[in-house]
């Protein structure tokens, strides 16, 4: 249950909301359930809504990981 | 689209598909559920399944919150459309669910009801601003990832002191489903669970550590992408091989062990446990709902329009429970395919696109067909 | 004698009324400022009720659609265009010359004249640019609430090309499946000026008169077995339908169908699937296997068909699924579906 993207910030509005970017596309949702988001930051959007804020780092981290254990298995394979 | 793609990619995946065959001993059978209907479908639009080794099968478990909604529940959504000329709102996923006499909230529609289908909360709260005599009522579904929204709105409205406002609160909890499946007393075949995505980037990675510790079974929370999925599966394979039950984290970049405390904290402030709910599928369960606060009793419009939750009974054919439970499979059930479509659901599994009988119906049903 | 003075329409401000329909003096009126002026040919200027075509040289084919499309002006057109371009599609994918329209309005009470006459120019633009006129028409009006704003029925004549024989029951298994380029601009453009969502790329409908496109295929390869126009449940409803026709199955590549970066964003955010969205400029063909690359570069050397790839095949398939490999590598069903595709939030 739990049809989410992240998407990126590009614009902060009034009212806790703020304008996400994702694949030009842009749509304005509500930040009332995240804190300090700053333009430039990816959140992940549920239902009109960020719902955490993605962590880059982690992302880059976790796709390294997948890179290296396919690597190593297509090798293994041979 | 970043962040997306990436988890996506194909050469990757075949990568993950070798390591998870490489890892699996060949003797084992290994059962997985994934708790999380996102995921259901994600495997069965990827057709990941041909991915995995024979021995690797895929359990799909309750995590549809428009599948475990009673037809009782939408019946009560339908007669305040009907009956009470509310403008009812929700999303999309509820507007086919057959419910009783024929009636979906789509056919309430055609019938004349005020049904109105929304992306988000605030927009039924911007329909509740427009329309200042009319009734406005929510029908708030989900699990964890979709209460956070309805507490905004609700707090909003109590803010701006919206009096025409009001929700139908059918918000439930993944543990609680969760230990309904692995205390049922006929046991459960299943070796691990595949935690759901976006329920843990809200509620933590914690919550399961119960499940890891009391029930001895592998939990480990994977993102919502192919990859992300087949990386947990890889996990879950190394744990079970290793005789380990812990709690792990695929989706560490959304996901921490507090989760989102924030999110936490406004659904603390607005709802309360129900003392017990009725799932579809799985019975009554206690300690799996929410409800609203007293304090907020206004919004609640059970009590504001005095609606008592009537039970409907499922097709006694209806195999949805075991299904539920990973003890039986769509194609093990008497009426799939045949009474039981997505056209004409008769139980919960079919009733939304990743029930697991739907998803095996629209994306996997030429698999064990006669050649 | 003199003659009464008649006050011209007023198109900047006037109003469709009731008067308007009544097949009085006001109708005449509407028909002849509006209509007539803006779509004008030797058979509308006629002012018959109907119109005296030609002899046909050849067998008839006839196709009609009604076009309810809301809201009535969207990124790229208007149901004025969609009219014209849909019924010139249905006629031509039967492998017929589109030859004139009929077109027949249903308009409400209310409904802003200058946004009417918007329309009826773009009909115009787009029935001039296709060689294809509309020859004969009328037009209703209903009270207000009863129609949304304006709702247009078109129906098309041609004539089929001689050597052509086009169906949905004639894929064979072994045919190729064609695709004249990326799916789902239309349904996505539609839905996002329904959601409000704004663009850094904007979406914008694929709306396009296709018998062009279909006459260069049809010069290059007659023995095209089937065709349509992928509109109302996207290019899953058109292949279904053509499984059902022809008691076939397929198999479908993913990663040879396109879709714009800007669409499969709005999918991902609106919970929604391109295989299943409109599109109102896109050619499905299938074609027996030897002449594939003839029918691509027949495709691909005309302006709506830059994109032209092959999806996918014709197989064997008792239960007649069309099936995909993903882009992942495993497989799916890319099924029919029983009623429109709503927006998921699960």
């Amino acid at each position: 249950m739990c049809l989410a993207i992240p998407a990126q910030i590009v614009e902060l509005l009034d009212g806790d909301r703020a304008l996400v970017q994702l694949g030009g596309i842009r749509k304005a949702v509500s930040l009332a359930l995240v804190e300090g988001a700053r333009i430039g930051d990816y959140v992940i959007i549920h239902v009109g809504y960020a719902l955490q804020r993605l962590n880059t780092v982690e992302a880059e981290r976790t796709l390294d990981l997948l890179e290296r254990i396919g690597a190593a298995a297509t090798a293994s394979d041979r | 689209m970043r962040y997306i793609d990436e988890f996506r990619d194909g050469r990757l995946a075949r990568g993950l598909a070798a390591a998870i065959r490489r890892d699996v001993a060949p003797s084992r059978l290994y059962r997985f559920m994934e708790f999380c209907g996102g995921h259901t479908h994600a495997i069965s639009r990827y057709g990941l399944a041909d991915l995995l080794p024979e021995n690797v099968r895929m359990v799909h478990g309750p995590g549809c919150p428009v599948c475990v909604l009673p037809i009782g529940r939408i019946d009560q959504a339908i007669r305040l459309a009907i009956g009470r000329g509310v403008i009812l709102t929700t999303y999309g996923d509820t507007l086919r669910v057959p419910a009783s006499e024929g009636l979906s909230l789509l056919r309430a529609k055609a019938l004349g009801a005020d049904v109105r289908m929304v992306y988000s909360t605030q927009d039924a709260l911007a329909i509740a601003r427009a329309n200042p005599r009319r009734e406005v009522v929510f029908l708030a579904i989900g699990f964890e990832t979709t209460t956070p929204p309805t507490a905004v709105a609700i707090l909003t409205a109590a803010a701006e002191r919206l009096g025409n406002f009001s929700i139908l609160c059918d918000h439930v909890l993944t543990p609680a489903a969760m230990h309904a499946i692995l205390a049922a007393p006929q046991g459960v075949q299943i070796d691990g669970f595949v935690g759901p995505a976006h329920v843990s980037t809200v509620i933590g990675s914690a919550p399961y550590e119960p499940f890891a510790d009391d029930y001895a079974k592998p939990v480990v929370i994977a993102g919502f992408e192919p990859l992300d999925l087949l990386r947990a599966i890889h996990l879950l394979v190394a744990q079970v091989n290793d005789g380990r039950a812990a709690v792990e984290n695929e989706f560490t970049r959304a996901v921490t062990r507090e989760g989102n405390r924030r999110a936490q904290d406004l659904v603390a402030r607005v709802f309360t446990l129900r003392e017990k709910f009725e799932w579809r599928g799985l019975g009554t369960i206690p300690s799996s709902a929410l409800r609203l606060r007293p304090e907020f009793a206004q919004f609640d419009a059970e009590r504001r329009f005095a609606e008592r939750y009537l039970v409907v009974a499922d097709h006694k054919a209806c195999a949805c429970g075991p299904i539920l439970r990973g003890e039986k499979r769509p194609s093990d059930c008497k009426l799939f395919g045949t009474v039981c479509t997505p056209e004409n659901p008769v139980g919960s599994c079919m009733v939304s696109a990743e029930g697991a009988c739907a998803a095996h119906y629209t994306y996997g049903r030429f698999r064990g067909m006669a050649a | 004698m003199k003659t009464a003075c008649t006050r011209p329409l007023d198109v900047k401000r006037g109003r469709v009324d009731l008067s308007h329909g009544s097949g009085g003096r006001a109708t005449a009126q509407l028909v002849e400022e509006l209509f007539v002026r803006e779509l004008h040919n030797e058979f509308l200027a006629q002012g018959d009720d109907g119109a005296r075509l030609p002899r046909a040289a050849g067998r008839l084919v006839l196709a009609t659609d009604a076009h309810v499309v809301s809201p009535l002006f969207f990124p790229g057109g208007d149901i004025g265009c969609l009219a014209v371009h849909g019924t010139i599609n249905d006629v031509a994918v039967m492998g017929a010359t589109p030859l004139y329209l009929a077109a027949s309005f249903v308009l409400e009470e209310g409904y802003p004249l200058a946004d009417l006459a918007r329309i009826v120019a773009s009909m115009a633009r787009s029935s001039r640019e296709a060689g294809v006129p509309v020859v004969t028409g009328d037009t209703k009006v209903v009270e207000r609430g009863k129609a949304d704003g304006v709702f247009i029925t078109t129906t098309g004549v041609g004539i089929l090309r001689d050597n052509v024989d086009c169906s949905g029951a004639h894929a064979r298994p072994g045919d190729v499946v064609l695709l004249s380029g990326p799916i789902g601009d239309h349904g996505s453009a539609i839905m996002a000026s329904r959601e409000n969502l704004t663009f850094e790329t904007p979406i914008v409908s694929d709306t396009a008169a296709l018998h062009g496109l279909v006459g260069e295929l049809l010069d290059a390869v007659p023995q095209m077995r089937a065709m349509r126009d992928a509109t109302r449940g996207g290019i899953a409803a058109a292949l279904n339908e053509i499984a059902r026709q022809s008691a076939v199955g397929m198999l479908l590549e993913e990663s040879a169908i396109t879709v714009r970066a800007p669409v499969e964003a709005a999918c991902e955010l609106l919970g929604l699937d391109p295989l299943y969205l409109a599109n109102e400029g896109k050619l499905l063909a299938i074609c027996p296997p030897e002449r594939a690359e003839a029918a691509l570069a027949a495709m691909r050397a005309h302006p709506l068909g830059g994109d032209a790839a092959m999806i996918g095949r014709v197989q064997e398939d008792a239960y007649r699924f069309v099936q995909m490999n993903t882009r992942l590598g495993g497989r799916r069903i890319v099924d029919w579906l029983s009623g429109d595709q709503l927006p998921r939030i699960c």
